[in-house]
């Protein structure tokens, strides 16, 4: 299981900020190891952001997304103390959900 | 007659078994994650025929598009913040896109009304390169780009 994500969401005037670090070696599938062979790809594909089980953002990423992605975006409302659940979802199926009170 | 009752029991365990599988959530029917990722658009390795593969035609070049927290020179390719912020009323998604990547798509990120449409992130670059941020408003295909030099490749260079 992959490590958690750190998420941060924060009041900003009228939106919420959220800002995310997750954990993943988002491997390209070009690369070779010191024996010469391929590295499979293995990479986050699909990213969802729900607040209060709306959608706020949904993303879908390639490889070239940096190992350990940052993601920030803002959403219109949101209040302290409300919730925001990002969820992720990579190319060999595994997935993970973590989520932050928004301060 | 014996043999139709044996048919007919392999018929009905077969549709039980299915249906249990589905229960179980083994076999969903249209699978999500499968479904939403847009390999065609992935695999790309020009900015028309990635257009094209997201539904789109040629993009119009739009200042309204802008860059934040985006370098000029990247010291290292393997982690190049990029931010993408569009003034383009009805902003449904944002793609980015690095043109000497070995595919040109980075990432999408849809939209939906009520989330500001200014999204930032960090991506690979193999090298120094154009950086498009396609937006996609009200239907209609919009492009900005920006060179990023970079110093150092993403990808053990």
């Amino acid at each position: 299981m992959a490590d958690p994500m750190k998420i941060r969401a924060n009041v900003v005037g009228d939106s919420t900020e959220v800002k995310v670090l997750m954990s993943h070696e988002m491997e390209t599938g070009q690369r070779k190891d010191a024996a010469g062979k391929t590295i499979p790809a293995w990479f986050i594909q699909n990213v969802t952001a729900t607040h209060n089980g709306k959608t706020v953002l949904s993303a879908q990423w390639g490889p070239a997304i940096s190992k350990n992605p940052f993601l920030s975006f803002k959403f219109k409302g949101g209040a302290k103390g409300e919730k925001v659940q990002i969820t992720w979802v990579d190319n060999k199926g595994d997935k993970r959900t973590d989520e932050a009170t928004i301060g | 007659m014996d043999g139709k009752r044996r048919e007919m029991l392999k018929a009905g365990g077969g549709v039980t078994l299915l249906s249990l599988l589905v229960a179980a959530g083994w076999l969903r029917p249209g699978d999500a994650m499968a479904a939403d990722w847009n390999k065609a658009a992935f695999e790309t390795k020009s900015m028309d025929e990635t257009v094209k593969a997201l539904g789109g035609s040629t993009p119009a070049q739009s200042k309204d598009i802008t860059f934040i927290s985006t370098p000029d020179i990247a010291e290292n390719g393997a982690v190049v913040p990029v931010g993408v912020t569009s003034a383009i009323p009805k902003t449904e998604s944002i793609a980015i896109l690095v043109e000497k990547n070995p595919n040109m798509l980075t990432a999408t990120f849809d939209i939906p009304p009520g989330t500001e449409p200014s999204v930032t992130t960090r991506v690979k670059m193999g090298q120094s390169s154009n950086v498009y941020a396609l937006v996609k408003a009200d239907g209609k295909y919009y492009v900005a780009s920006k060179e990023i030099k970079v110093t150092l490749g993403g990808c053990g260079g």
